[in-house]
């Protein structure tokens, strides 16, 4: 569009008062589009590096197998994708309200041992529990406790972070990174460092159960696979939340201008405490299901999930400076972070290439995205 | 009733040692279109920011539409009508036409806290509305305001401000930015308010502006209001004269 009177365009045909033209050939594709071109081609070149190799990435390839696609391969990215990407949904919103969250996976770590203690079974083929932390009148409570503990430590400590950054005004980086250092510190701290074990039944069922059943669509096997459900539910509700409510349009407006959101009456800084109390509440979830699945719990958990999920964010197409992301972007920049994973292990890349490789795809994903933020802005 | 608008009497307002606004009477008649000019520094964004609550005077009173007010914020002021084009323009870049219109005041299917659900169709429905009642001219009101020129966004900025003004407009320097066609159109938006009876509070620069659009022109110097002039009483050499400070203060300065 060309605007002949503002000067630092160049001139082109001139249009009189309200003239404006609208080129609709000229809008700009969903950036979404893009990140699931990505998502397609990367599927596509691990699917040709592992058929030279005689394999596939995506398919069946055993004879003694009835199935269309790599079942095995399939659940273990659907389970990375889940775990992280839960925690993902989250720092999308912290990143799009103009902030960042670098805790969340130390406050995995935390949530997981102090759900994990309330999750406890109390005999463990008929011995007392050896990794009890509490007393017995703490054991084989139901289900429900260990998950709303859970919930509620990660909401206390997105809490802390939203309070911090909206009211002392210290930048997001350093607040969560305060909260980061300080979760980390308390996982270890809960239980001197000893791995907490044995849950009861019910809460390991909670990720290793089948909430619909064992689902078969012909060749396609669905089973076992409750974190990637509750994944795809966030997921969409974040999505609705973002796009329809007043949360959303907020959440937008002020990591678009903060001062303008201000300006129109928003309360920002409440605003931004809600932001991040979700982020933590999400990181709780992912510590329930993270927990659940492995039926144990570690001061080590979560370890680095928090550039993962911020990563997931970035491939996604979000912008770091705040204001313009989706829910969309990040599940389908979650699913090319999965692919990515998996597929090195599959051409059987050593794990140091792989982080290399990652890192690499990251920055590049970025360049990328600046690169046709300037194409637009000069369209 | 009085048809007195707006009034400020004695108001003040110190930055720590700073006097940036000294004592302002000022007074808006119903309908009425008055210019604040002055040189850089002379108080005049100061003055709108103190009427508009963006910032709590030091000192002094306003009455607006016939009582005393003490806005909080600039919700408060909005919410008791009116309407402020701010110098930096108060848009969010990332989002629509309609949403930034509807900033902080938006529609609603029901009504649930913060996850309340917007009413997209309403809220777009009333943008085009509000453009055609203002005449100004959007090409597609999805874009997000950041693909938009200067001009444009001004406009939405200021049919934001026209569209909800029920009782006062303050605009500051809604034409610095931009070129000859979308300074015409904004006055144009101008003369519509004039024409709706919508009293206006004008900052700005530009004295062929000033002298085209308002019925009176007060005048800012260092902190203190030091002319109110009609229009059909001055001209520009009596203007400047004030703004560079070679007249004094004239008598009729609370008119």
């Amino acid at each position: 569009m060309s605007q002949p009177t503002t000067g630092s365009q160049p001139t082109g045909q001139a249009h009189g008062l309200g003239g404006l033209k609208y080129d609709p050939a000229k809008r700009t594709r969903a950036p979404e589009w893009n990140v699931a071109l990505a998502l397609v081609i990367m599927v596509a070149i691990f699917e040709i590096l592992n058929r030279l190799n005689g394999g596939s990435f995506l398919f069946n390839m055993r004879d003694n197998v009835d199935a269309i696609f790599n079942q095995q391969r399939i659940d273990i990215m659907l389970l990375q994708v889940a775990i992280v990407g839960i925690i993902s949904l989250g720092v999308t919103q912290v990143i799009i309200v103009g902030g960042i969250d670098l805790s969340s996976g130390s406050v995995v770590g935390a949530t997981a041992m102090v759900t994990m203690s309330f999750a406890q079974t109390a005999l463990v083929n008929g011995n007392p529990n050896p990794k009890a932390v509490f007393g017995p009148e703490w054991m084989d409570l139901p289900v429900l406790i260990p998950i709303v503990v859970g919930l509620a430590v990660g909401l206390f400590a997105g809490l802390i972070n939203g309070l911090l950054v909206a009211y002392t005004k210290i930048p997001p980086f350093i607040a969560t990174l305060g909260m980061m250092v300080t979760a980390r510190g308390a996982s270890r701290w809960w239980s001197n460092g000893n791995p907490i074990s044995f849950p009861t039944e019910s809460y390991g069922q909670l990720s290793n159960g089948d909430l619909l059943g064992t689902l078969t669509f012909g060749l396609v096997h669905w089973q076992g696979q409750n974190p990637a459900l509750v994944f795809l539910f966030l997921a969409v509700l974040f999505h609705l939340i973002l796009n329809h409510t007043l949360y959303g349009k907020w959440t937008y407006a002020i990591g678009s201008n903060e001062a303008a959101a201000r300006m129109s009456g928003i309360n920002v800084d409440r605003h931004k405490v809600l932001v991040y109390a979700i982020a933590g509440l999400l990181a709780g979830v992912s510590a329930v299901l993270l927990t659940s699945k492995n039926l144990t719990a570690q001061a080590g958990m979560g370890v680095m999930y928090e550039l993962d999920a911020i990563a997931m964010a970035v491939i996604g197409g979000i912008s770091l400076s705040g204001g313009r992301g989706s829910i969309l972007g990040t599940v389908l920049g979650a699913a090319i972070f999965s692919v990515i994973i998996s597929g090195f292990t599959s051409i059987q890349l050593d794990a140091y290439y792989q982080e290399m490789v990652k890192g690499a795809i990251i920055v590049g994903a970025v360049i990328l995205d600046q690169a046709r933020q300037r194409k637009r802005m000069r369209a | 009733m009085s048809d007195i608008i707006l009034e400020t009497r004695g108001l003040t307002k110190r930055y720590g040692g700073v006097h940036a606004l000294e004592d302002a009477n000022f007074i808006l008649r119903k309908g009425e279109h008055v210019a604040v000019v002055g040189d850089n520094g002379a108080g005049k964004s100061t003055f709108v920011r103190q009427v508009t609550a963006v910032e709590q005077k030091s000192a002094g009173q306003i009455f607006f539409d016939g009582r005393e007010v003490n806005f909080a914020g600039p919700l408060e002021a909005r919410e008791g009508g009116i309407e402020t084009v701010f110098q930096t323009l108060a848009l969010a870049d990332d989002l629509d036409v309609p949403s930034n219109l509807f900033l902080g005041r938006e529609l609603f299917k029901f009504k649930f806290g913060p996850f309340s659900w917007l009413d997209k169709k309403a809220m777009r429905d009333r943008t085009l509305e509000a453009l055609k009642t203002t005449a100004v001219k959007i090409p597609n009101v999805d874009n997000p305001i950041r693909n938009m020129s200067g001009g444009q966004r001004q406009c939405v900025s200021i049919a934001r401000t026209a569209a909800f003004a029920s009782k006062l407009v303050i605009m500051d320097e809604p034409t610095a930015a931009l070129g000859v066609q979308e300074t015409a159109q904004v006055e144009n938006i101008i003369r519509g308010l004039k024409e709706r009876g919508i009293p206006m509070i004008l900052i700005s620069h530009n004295l062929r502006q000033v002298f085209d659009l308002v019925d009176r022109i007060v005048v800012f110097r260092r902190g203190r209001i030091v002319a109110s002039l009609r229009k059909e009483e001055t001209d520009g050499n009596d203007v400047v004269a004030y703004i560079t400070g070679i007249k004094g203060p004239a008598d009729n300065v609370a008119a």
